[in-house]
């Protein structure tokens, strides 16, 4: 027990970490946010046809999926903090379910792409023209660098939920809970931004 | 322990009203789009998105309650980020 005592830890260094390592997604987005606006403002009619072709629905309901799936991991650090092991349990496997069900969309969504001829390097979008090919390339690189970091994050709350449910992760130690949830709140963050740029603005 | 990770609890209803808020914002942007705009369109997308990026990072990531340094190290990333945007589209406008 005494050594269990004397284990360094610090959580306010670990939060200052996660934030770090979140400053450095901001500015990796930026730069193809940057990237985006730049081939936008030099292909303006190409971008607004292009974005005519993605469904405002799917976004749509995309962006609802993860604006709950943020508020069920917060409350998830709300109910470990009430040492309700159960509903933080609860929880975590909503989030789960909805970051699924994001992933499932997507999948839909690019599939209908795929079908009909435009993914990166497709003979279609190369015969639609320059414009075309900049959009959907930034298209499927960025929502696709966005999944990559779904499923990460996905990973991630699959750990905690372990831990949770095995007791090492409790009301004493929530530090890895908070940080996944700030992760899983930059995934959402961005996602915010994606949303409009390639669904709403034509 | 004095390093405890800060044991300040929000109720479970807080975030469930910026949850609230969130998709309401999202439905009205959306709506926005069926209402010609012409040049706001983007700027009023942009905005929204932004007021929306605010609730999740003051509420959802609990900026509220954190340490001064970390309230001024986020909102200083931002200023740098809304700067190399700026600079850049400004390169770009005036070739």
């Amino acid at each position: 027990m005494t050594t269990l005592a004397h284990i360094h830890r610090d959580d306010e260094a670990s939060k200052l970490g996660m934030w770090l390592f979140i400053f450095t997604e901001l500015l990796l987005f930026a730069g193809l946010f940057i990237v985006y606006g730049v081939y936008r403002y030099l292909n303006p009619v190409a971008f607004h046809l292009a974005a005519e072709e993605l469904s405002v629905t799917v976004g749509m309901v995309n962006t609802i999926i993860l604006l709950i799936s943020s508020a069920t991991i917060a409350m998830a650090t709300t109910a470990v903090r009430k040492k309700n092991k159960q509903l933080t349990l609860l929880f975590l496997m909503a989030t789960l379910f909805l970051a699924f069900m994001f992933m499932a969309n997507k999948y839909f969504e690019w599939k209908g792409k795929f079908s009909h001829g435009i993914f990166p390097g497709s003979e279609d979008l190369q015969r639609l023209g320059h414009g075309d090919t900049l959009f959907f390339g930034l298209y499927f690189f960025m929502t696709g660098l966005h999944a990559l970091h779904i499923i990460v994050g996905f990973v991630l709350i699959t750990i905690v939920a372990v831990r949770v449910n095995n007791n090492t992760l409790t009301f004493e130690n929530p530090v890895l809970l908070d940080n996944s949830g700030l992760y899983w709140h930059l995934v959402d963050l961005i996602w915010i931004f994606l949303f409009p740029l390639f669904y709403l603005i034509t | 322990m004095s390093h405890q990770s800060d044991n300040h609890t929000v109720p479970y209803k807080s975030y469930l009203w910026i949850l609230a808020i969130l998709i309401v914002l999202t439905i009205i942007s959306v709506g926005v789009t069926y209402i010609e705009l012409g040049n706001l369109t983007v700027f009023t997308a942009i905005l929204l998105a932004s007021v929306k990026s605010t609730l999740v990072l003051i509420y959802f990531m609990h900026l509220k309650f954190d340490n001064k340094l970390l309230q001024y190290l986020v909102a200083a990333i931002f200023i740098l980020l809304g700067l190399v945007l700026f600079i850049t589209f400004l390169d770009y406008n005036y070739r």
